[in-house]
């Protein structure tokens, strides 16, 4: 007998990737809670853009709302990918930090609540560069700062990834929920490809491109905390469960000296392939 | 780029403001709202030269059957006409009172 064959079922899914930043929020939101901050209305775009020639958006590509999850009080901030890539210009990080800083003023009042970050960004905007990544280190400071208090909660669904300087700041974050089809990484590789050459690394070989920075790499290397599936309700839910399971014991980016001895048991002549990195680093039980 | 702006006699009342769409690669983002008296304009944004006469085709066409007292931004990131076209209706379909 053979066992029984489960059929697919693409419609029973509702896609979290293909959302935009704004429905990305309210997805994440307990039903019915959303309220936008600095809306598009507020007209608070990229004074730099205009100046070099580049239609700004009037969000400057990052959506900031309160509401809700789980019934608590909750501030989520989500970068919107097809807006100049999702980077990371003055306004658009200043917002995020600010986010960040909302919900350390709600906790030094006593009220408990809770920040998500939806990261899909390229990282720094080249046209606003030092600006850009000045504020990126704000955002850096504001997850460190929140850390005692509240879980910070990032999420990576793809399909553009986590790069540059906001890949420190998805690592930064408490718990890190992550989807196959989501990247995360310093350089993206069509960056070392161009810096290293082909022979380091074939941008446009995606299963190699994957099976280095992809989700399912990054969680069973224990770098990101929840693999989900590409759903609405996958990604609400991990989200959840995050915020249920508490601060971790020891942040990732507290454990110092247990990543110096991972990285200096790595001979960068002969690198592990990632099936060796997994084994290694092990985080094998969710892979 | 280039900014442009049309401006259109109106009599209908704008029941709320509404944001629909993104600036990125052949998309575009419209904001309306009630612009306050019994006129429409709109200021377009847009990163392709030259087409001043293409978005008048599109906006004449538009406001031959619309009649609101609209303030419209549009920030255009080289979509279509036909895109356009949708963007700005489903902005005023979600505008409507």
């Amino acid at each position: 007998m053979s066992a029984p064959v489960t059929e697919p079922r693409p419609l029973a899914r509702e896609s979290f990737i293909e959302l935009t930043a704004r429905e990305r929020v309210r997805a994440v939101l307990d039903a019915g809670r959303f309220r936008e901050l600095l809306s598009p209305f507020d007209r608070l775009h990229s004074p730099w853009l205009e100046r070099q020639g580049v239609v700004p958006q009037e969000d400057d590509g990052v959506v900031l709302a309160r509401g809700r999850i789980d019934g608590e009080p909750a501030v989520v901030a989500a970068v919107e990918s097809a807006f100049q890539g999702g980077s990371i210009g003055e306004v658009a990080g200043t917002k995020i930090a600010c986010a960040l800083e909302l919900v350390a003023r709600d906790h030094a009042r006593g009220v408990p609540t809770r920040p998500v970050l939806l990261l899909e960004t390229g990282g720094v905007r080249l046209q606003e560069a030092n600006l850009g990544l000045a504020v990126i280190a704000e955002i850096h400071a504001a997850i460190v700062a929140l850390r005692p208090r509240v879980p910070v909660v990032g999420v990576v669904a793809g399909m553009v990834g986590c790069f540059g300087g906001m890949s420190l700041a998805a690592a930064l974050c408490s718990h890190l929920v992550m989807t196959r089809q989501a990247r995360l990484g310093m350089n993206g590789p069509e960056v070392i490809e161009q810096e290293a050459g082909l022979d380091e690394l074939d941008a446009s070989d995606r299963r190699l491109v994957w099976s280095l920075v992809g989700g399912e790499q990054r969680h069973a290397t224990g770098l990101a905390d929840a693999l989900v599936e590409d759903d609405v309700a996958a990604v609400a839910a991990a989200v959840r469960a995050a915020f249920r399971s508490g601060r971790p014991a020891r942040h990732r980016t507290e454990q110092v000296e247990l990543f110096l001895d991972r990285l200096a048991a790595i001979d960068p002549a002969g690198p592990p392939e990632p099936a060796a990195l997994r084994q290694a680093w092990g985080n094998e039980e969710g892979a | 780029m280039e900014t442009l702006e049309f401006r259109y006699p109106a009599r209908d009342p704008v029941g709320r403001r509404a944001h629909v769409g993104v600036v990125g690669s052949g998309d575009l983002e419209v904001l309306l709202e009630p612009s306050g008296d019994g006129e429409a304009r709109v200021r377009i944004r847009t990163t392709v030269d030259g087409y001043g006469q293409v978005w008048r085709n599109v906006l004449d066409r538009l406001f031959s059957r619309y009649h609101g007292a609209a303030a419209i931004e549009v920030n255009d990131f080289g979509a279509t006409p036909g895109m356009v076209l949708l963007r700005l209706e489903q902005a005023i379909e979600e505008s409507a009172p």
